[in-house]
């Protein structure tokens, strides 16, 4: 759900949130697939984290100006939620695993994700990956980049570029105000909050 | 004349099968080049094609496109299939993302161990009767119509076809609780687009077998 929070406070939407406690709040939700992320938006149960994002993203003018945007925009946003997946689940992972998962997070961070985005960057010299405007792409690509700093900050030395787009990002009005403490951003997760959700899905 | 979209991946399902099962529902002709050997592979990297790395790749409209759900997305719109406005484009992509997580959990399983391979796929069988299929026979049910979203054929619909025909290679019996689901599925695959996609000798790709594995696992030398 924290990217879905990172888009709307980036659009400058205002939002509502019931925050799951137990298995009882999940069985009330009664609607089309049974699952959570659900936004409830314009009068539809959204499902589908995707189907979310890209509804938000097309509603507030942030994927693009076209088909071609676009398609750029998704490529984007679909690398770095593969990565973005990797450093979430690490907190599932075995404890006699979690040194091999973190050595792959840490190599693919430095020599397959972040230099792809580098070279986006570098490659129009542009403030922004698609379209030289903000859209979900670059949204999505700061809120990984912190987590990756949150990791292990040296990850994030030999991308400038990088650097230069979270520093701008972070920036805009809207986005800084929701890095201030007390938005409804969100910590990265922790065995603790791993147990819980645990109890509440069942699994 | 525009050039054919041309598509890198191996030669099976894999996650590009849904790309061609919409490119052929839409009548468009494709080429294919298939990944054979680790050395076809780094040459697509190092001549810096794949963004991340990874494949599938689809060559369009002058576009190299990477990211299974960036093609996907970009196809359904340029042939028309992804709904009229932004709400029934949702509803699509909703469908499209449950049906396309269930299809990646049957194409993942093939490179599991055999044992927790048929663990994987009697969880997809029961993940579709309990709560996939269930949820199609309601929509279908509470409209009618004969399409999931707006009484009009769309990439969800095609999809979902997919998605039966999948897990009844699994368990053949799956559809016996969903008889519009039974209907859809003769309706969909009598669309002459894809009633040709289903005969023998089209670009469709049988289920992944050793063999298939076995050259993935060499390519990207997992």
């Amino acid at each position: 759900m924290e990217a879905i929070r990172w888009l709307l406070a980036a659009a400058g939407v205002e939002f509502e949130e019931k925050l799951l406690e137990s298995s009882e709040d999940l069985d009330k939700l009664r609607h089309v697939f049974q699952q959570v992320p659900m936004v409830e938006i314009d009068g539809m149960k959204l499902v589908q984290t995707r189907a979310i994002l890209n509804y938000i993203a097309t509603k507030y003018y942030l994927y693009g100006k076209d088909m071609k945007e676009r398609a750029l925009t998704d490529m984007y946003t679909e690398g770095v939620a593969d990565l973005g997946e990797m450093i979430l689940l690490l907190p599932r992972c075995p404890p006699d695993q979690k040194n091999a998962k973190l050595t792959l997070i840490r190599e693919r961070t430095t020599n397959h994700y972040l230099p792809a985005c580098e070279k986006v960057l570098k490659s129009h010299g542009q403030d922004y990956l698609v379209g030289n405007k903000l859209s979900k792409a670059d949204i999505h690509l700061v809120e990984l980049l912190y987590y990756v700093e949150e990791l292990d900050p040296s990850l994030l030395a030999n991308f400038p570029l990088l650097k230069g787009l979270k520093t701008r990002v972070s920036n805009l009005p809207a986005v800084k105000k929701f890095l201030q403490p007390g938005s409804q951003r969100k910590p990265l997760g922790t065995e603790k909050t791993l147990e819980q959700a645990r109890k509440i899905f069942k699994f | 004349m525009a050039a054919k979209p041309k598509l890198w991946y191996f030669c099976g399902r894999g996650r590009m099968e849904s790309i061609r099962w919409l490119l052929a529902a839409a009548g468009v002709e494709f080429e294919e080049e298939f990944l054979e050997t680790r050395e076809q592979y780094e040459k697509l990297q190092k001549d810096g094609r794949l963004l991340f790395g990874q494949v599938p790749l689809v060559e369009i409209d002058g576009m190299e496109l990477t990211q299974t759900r960036a093609i996907l997305s970009y196809l359904a719109t340029k042939y028309n299939l992804h709904g009229k406005d932004l709400k029934e484009t949702v509803r699509i992509n909703m469908y499209a993302e449950g049906t396309l997580d269930l299809m990646m959990m049957v194409a993942v399983a093939a490179f599991k161990p055999p044992e927790e391979k048929e663990e994987s796929l009697a969880l997809v069988v029961k993940k579709a009767k309990t709560q996939h299929f269930p949820v199609f026979e309601k929509i279908l049910k509470d409209h009618g119509e004969d399409f999931l979203v707006g009484n009009k054929f769309s990439w969800a619909d095609i999809q979902l076809l997919e998605a039966i025909l999948m897990v009844e290679e699994l368990d053949a019996s799956v559809l016996s609780d969903f008889p519009l689901l039974k209907e859809f599925k003769t309706r969909i695959s009598n669309i002459p687009t894809i009633k040709k996609f289903l005969q023998p000798g089209s670009q469709r790709k049988p289920p992944p077998d050793s063999h298939y594995v076995e050259i993935v696992r060499n390519v990207l030398q997992l």
